[in-house]
C-alpha cells in the first residue's frame, strides 16, 4: 500500500497514513485531487479506479470515505478487506464507532492502524491480537503517567515537608 | 482536567469556528501557545501541545516548528511522550528532513529497549519513513531482532526489513538467511510477515529467486494446513486466514512462474483452492482472484486454465460491481492467450457494455473489440454501433477507434459507415488508413463517393470525414457525376465545385483539410467539362493564400494549368496519387505510372502527424 485516506463528505481530511516519502506540497495535492476524484463518484459505482498510476481502492463508511492506493501486483479485493478490518478495530475500540470518535481521537486512530499496519503491509491477521496489543500499550501509557504524578506529588509534599 | 481532554476542548472550539478566517485566528493563537510549550521545556505537558499540532497539521496548516519537538520527545523515558514523538515523526519528518537523522540513535536505542512496545514504536517508525541512510544504519540491528525475539516483534521486525530492502536492495542478502527459518513460525502474523519478506526477495533478485524455489513444496503443505484448518481467530466469513492465504498463492504465483517442476506440483492444490473456496463474500472472492491470476501466470496443464477462465465467468455473472470489473480486468490479461476460452463469455460481456459504471463500460468495450473475430464481426458491430449511439462522452474516441480498427480488419464495408456515422470522433491517424481501405474496394467507388458527398453537404465540421469525403470526390468525381449507381440523385459539376468552396471557405475547415479540399478541385479538372475556369480561378486565388502550404499547392497548380495544360489530359494523369505517412511512419506507396517529373513534398505544420508527400505524375507513357 502507498497511502491511506480518510476523509469526510464533505472533503475533510480525518487520517493520512503515507508508507512512500513525499513532499508536503505533493501530498496535499495529491489529496486534493484524489478527494475530488472519489466524491465524483456515484454511489452505485464500483470500488476500484484507475488513478495515475496507481489502482485506488475506496468504500464508504457512513459519513467517512477510506482510501487505499494500491500497486499493480496488490489484490484489489484483499485490500477491501484491509479497510473492512480496520473499521472493525476502530469499531471494536471505540464502541460502535462514528466519525465524531476518529475527530476528536485521532491519534488514538493511528495507534490503532500502526498495530494493524506496518509499512503498507498487514502485520496482524488476528483482530483480538491487535485488539489485545492496544490494549496494552495503552495501558502502560496510563500506568507510566500515574506513577509520574504519584512521583511529581511525591515530591512536592517531600519539599513541602522540608521547606 | 485530565491533559487529553484539552487537546479535544481546542478541537471542539476549532470545529466551532464559523468561518475560515474565524479559524485562522484560533490556529494562530493555538501555534502561539504551543510554540511557547515547546520553549517551557520538560513540564508534563510537551505530548499533549505535540498532539495538539498534529492536529493542526492535519488541517493543512504549516507545522513545522514541531519537528525538533518531535526529536526530543522520542528521546524521552516516558512512553506517552514517545509514543506521540514517534506519531509526530511519521507524520512531520520524511527522508527529506535533516531532523530525521537526529532520531537514527534513538530508534536505535529504542529497538533494544526492554518494553517489547517501546520496541515497536520504533519499528513502526523505521518501516513508515526510514531513509536508505537510517536503514543502511539499523539493518544489523533489525536482522538480530529477526532472530532472536518474541513474535510480536518478529513480524514487525520481518515487515521493517521489506521496507529496508526496498529501500536499500543491496542488503537483501543480510536477511536472506533468516527469512527462510521464520516460515516454521506458528504465529499467522509472523508467518504472513515471512512470506511478504520471501516474496520481495525474489522479485528483487533471480538468484535469490532460485534458492527460494524449492520452498513451493513446504508452502503448498502448510497451505492445504491452513486451507482446511478452523481458526476462530483468523476466520473471516468462513475463510481461513484471507490475507495469509492470498500472500501464500501470489509467492506461489512467482514460484512457480516458467518453472515446470513447481507447476506441476501446485495444480492440485490449485485445483482444490479454486473448487472448494466459497466466494459469496469478499474474503472468499479475494482468494479465488489471487488463485485464477496464479493458474495464468505459471505453467498450468490446460484443465485448469480452463477453470480458472470459467471462475473469471463467473464472477462476471456476479451481482457484486467489484468483482465484475475484477473479473474484466483479468480476462483483459489473457484475452489473447486463451481467446477460445474467453470467447465463451461474449455474450456477458457484451451485456456489461449497458452497466451503469464507467469504468465498468470502459473494460467491457476493451473486452469486446478484443473479441471481435470474423465468425462473429456483424453481431459484435451492431452492439458495438449500438453502444457508440449511448456511451458516455470519454469514451466517444476509444469506442470510435477502437470499432474502425476491428472494422479495418475484418469487414471493411463497415469502415464508411463507422465514419458517416461518428466521423468526428474518429482519430486523424486513421484518415489515410481509410482513403487506402477505399482505394482497394473498387467496386464500391461509386456508392462510397456519393455516400460521402451527401454526408458533406449535411456537414463540414467533423475534419476526418470531411478530408475522406474530399480526397474521393477528387478521385472519383467521375463517378459521382455520372450517377452509375441506383437509388441517387444526380449531382452536377456545380454543386460538386460549390461543396468543395463552402470547404475551402469555411472558417471550420482545418489547414489540412482545406489542402484536401483544394487538392480535389484540381484533380477534378481533368473529369469534368464545363467549369475548367471556376477551378482555374479557385486556385489561383489560393495563389496568394497566407497559408503557406496551401499557397505552394495553389501556384503548383497554377503552373500546371499554364506550362503544362497539354499534359493535364492524358490518361495517365488521372492517377494524381498522394502518398502519405502516417503517424507510425508507414509510408503507403502510391500507384504511379511513370516517371515522376515534379515531386512537391508539403509538410503540414499544424498538425505533425500527417504529413503529406504528393506525387505529380505527368508525363507520357
Amino acid at each position: 500500500m502507498q497511502f491511506m485516506l480518510l476523509f469526510s463528505r464533505q472533503g475533510k481530511l480525518r487520517l493520512q497514513k503515507w508508507y512512500v516519502p513525499l513532499s508536503d506540497k505533493e501530498k496535499k495535492k495529491i489529496t486534493r485531487e484524489l478527494v475530488q476524484t472519489v466524491l465524483a463518484r456515484k454511489p452505485k459505482m464500483c470500488s476500484f479506479l484507475e488513478w495515475r498510476d496507481l489502482k485506488i481502492v475506496y468504500k464508504r463508511y457512513a459519513s467517512l470515505y477510506f482510501c487505499c492506493a494500491i500497486e499493480d501486483q496488490d489484490n484489489e479485493l484483499i485490500t477491501l478487506e484491509i479497510i473492512h478490518r480496520y473499521v472493525e478495530l476502530l469499531d471494536k475500540y471505540f464502541g460502535s464507532v462514528c466519525e465524531l470518535d476518529i475527530i476528536f481521537n485521532f491519534e488514538k486512530a493511528y495507534f490503532i492502524l500502526d498495530e494493524f499496519l506496518l509499512g503498507g503491509e498487514a502485520q496482524e491477521t488476528s483482530k483480538k491480537n491487535v485488539l489485545k496489543a492496544i490494549e496494552q500499550a495503552d495501558l502502560l501509557q496510563e500506568v507510566r503517567r500515574l506513577c509520574f504524578l504519584k512521583a511529581f506529588r511525591g515530591q512536592k509534599h517531600f519539599a513541602e515537608q522540608y521547606s | 482536567m485530565t491533559p487529553s481532554v484539552r487537546l479535544q476542548e481546542m478541537i471542539r472550539v476549532i470545529r466551532s469556528a464559523r468561518t475560515q478566517g474565524e479559524e485562522r485566528g484560533i490556529i494562530q493563537k493555538e501555534c502561539a501557545d504551543i510554540r511557547a510549550q515547546f520553549r517551557q521545556g520538560d513540564n508534563g505537558e510537551r505530548s499533549h501541545s505535540l498532539a495538539k499540532l498534529l492536529y493542526v497539521h492535519m488541517l493543512g496548516y504549516p507545522a513545522h516548528f514541531g519537528q525538533m519537538e518531535c526529536v526530543r520527545l522520542i528521546a524521552s523515558p516516558r512512553y506517552s511522550e514517545k509514543r506521540i514523538g514517534y506519531l509526530g515523526a511519521m507524520m512531520l519528518l520524511d527522508e527529506k528532513q535533516d531532523a530525521s537523522l537526529l532520531i537514527t540513535n534513538s530508534i536505535k536505542n529504542d529497538l533494544s529497549h526492554s518494553s517489547q512496545y517501546v520496541q515497536s514504536l520504533a519499528l513502526c517508525t523505521l518501516a513508515c519513513m526510514g531513509s536508505a541512510e537510517m536503514c543502511r544504519d539499523l539493518a544489523p540491528e533489525i536482522e538480530r531482532l529477526l532472530r532472536a525475539s518474541n513474535c510480536y516483534i518478529k513480524k514487525k521486525a520481518t515487515l521493517c526489513a521489506v521496507h529496508i530492502i526496498r529501500k536499500v536492495p543491496e542488503l537483501a542478502e543480510l536477511f536472506t538467511p533468516s527469512a527462510r527459518s521464520l516460515l516454521s513460525e506458528k504465529n499467522h502474523g509472523v508467518l504472513h510477515g515471512a512470506v511478504v519478506l520471501i516474496t520481495e526477495l525474489c522479485e528483487h533478485n533471480p538468484d535469490t529467486l532460485d534458492q527460494f524455489r524449492k520452498l513451493y513444496r513446504l508452502l503448498l503443505l502448510f497451505f492445504s494446513y491452513h486451507f482446511i484448518s478452523y481458526s476462530p481467530e483468523h476466520n473471516v466469513a468462513g475463510i481461513s486466514d484471507p490475507f495469509l492465504q492470498v500472500r501464500i498463492l501470489r509467492l506461489l504465483r512467482i514460484l512457480g512462474h516458467n518453472n515446470d517442476t513447481a507447476s506441476d506440483a501446485m495444480n492440485d492444490l490449485l485445483a482444490q483452492v479454486a473448487t472448494n473456496t466459497d466466494s459469496s463474500k469478499t474474503a472468499g472472492s479475494a482468494v479465488l482472484y489471487e488463485t485464477v491470476l496464479t493458474i495464468m501466470d505459471i505453467n498450468s496443464e490446460s484443465g485448469l486454465r480452463v477453470l480458472a477462465v470459467n471462475i473469471l465467468g463467473r464472477f462476471l455473472l456476479n451481482n457484486d460491481r467489484n468483482i465484475r470489473y475484477i473479473s474484466m480486468t483479468s480476462l483483459q490479461k489473457i484475452v489473447q492467450t486463451d481467446h477460445n476460452a474467453v470467447q465463451r463469455h461474449r455474450g456477458t460481456i457484451v451485456d456489461c457494455l449497458k452497466d451503469q459504471d464507467t469504468s465498468v463500460k470502459r473494460r467491457a468495450l476493451e473486452l469486446s473489440l478484443a473479441l471481435v473475430s470474423a465468425v462473429n464481426i456483424r453481431s459484435m458491430m451492431k452492439e458495438l454501433l449500438i453502444f457508440l449511439s449511448t456511451c458516455p462522452p470519454e469514451l466517444r474516441s476509444q469506442t470510435t477507434s477502437g470499432i474502425f480498427n476491428v472494422a479495418e480488419r475484418y469487414q471493411q464495408s463497415f469502415v464508411l459507415h463507422i465514419y458517416l456515422f461518428a466521423g468526428g470522433d474518429v482519430r486523424d491517424e486513421t484518415v489515410p488508413n481509410l482513403i487506402q481501405l477505399i482505394t482497394t474496394a473498387s467496386e464500391l467507388h461509386c456508392y462510397t463517393v456519393h455516400k460521402l458527398y451527401r454526408a458533406l453537404v449535411k456537414e463540414i465540421s467533423q475534419q476526418p470525414l470531411v478530408q475522406v469525403a474530399c480526397w474521393c470526390i477528387g478521385e472519383y468525381g467521375d463517378l459521382l457525376l455520372k450517377g452509375e449507381c441506383e437509388e441517387i440523385e444526380p449531382v452536377t459539376e456545380d454543386d460538386v465545385l460549390d461543396a468543395l468552396e463552402t470547404v475551402l471557405q469555411s472558417h471550420m475547415s482545418s489547414p489540412a483539410t482545406r489542402g484536401f479540399a483544394l487538392t480535389a478541385t484540381m484533380k477534378l479538372s481533368t473529369r469534368i467539362t464545363d467549369n475548367v475556369d471556376r477551378i482555374r480561378s479557385i486556385v489561383s486565388i489560393y495563389g496568394s493564400c497566407i497559408d503557406l502550404e496551401l499557397q505552394q499547392r495553389a501556384v503548383e497548380y497554377n503552373a500546371l494549368f499554364k506550362k503544362y495544360d497539354h499534359m493535364r489530359y492524358r490518361r495517365v494523369f488521372s492517377y494524381v496519387q498522394l502518398q502519405m505517412k502516417a503517424p507510425s511512419g508507414n509510408v503507403i506507396p502510391a500507384h504511379g505510372l511513370g516517371q515522376v517529373t515534379q515531386t512537391v513534398v508539403l509538410n503540414n505544420p499544424n498538425k505533425a502527424s500527417l504529413p503529406c508527400l504528393f506525387l505529380c505524375s505527368c508525363l507520357s507513357h
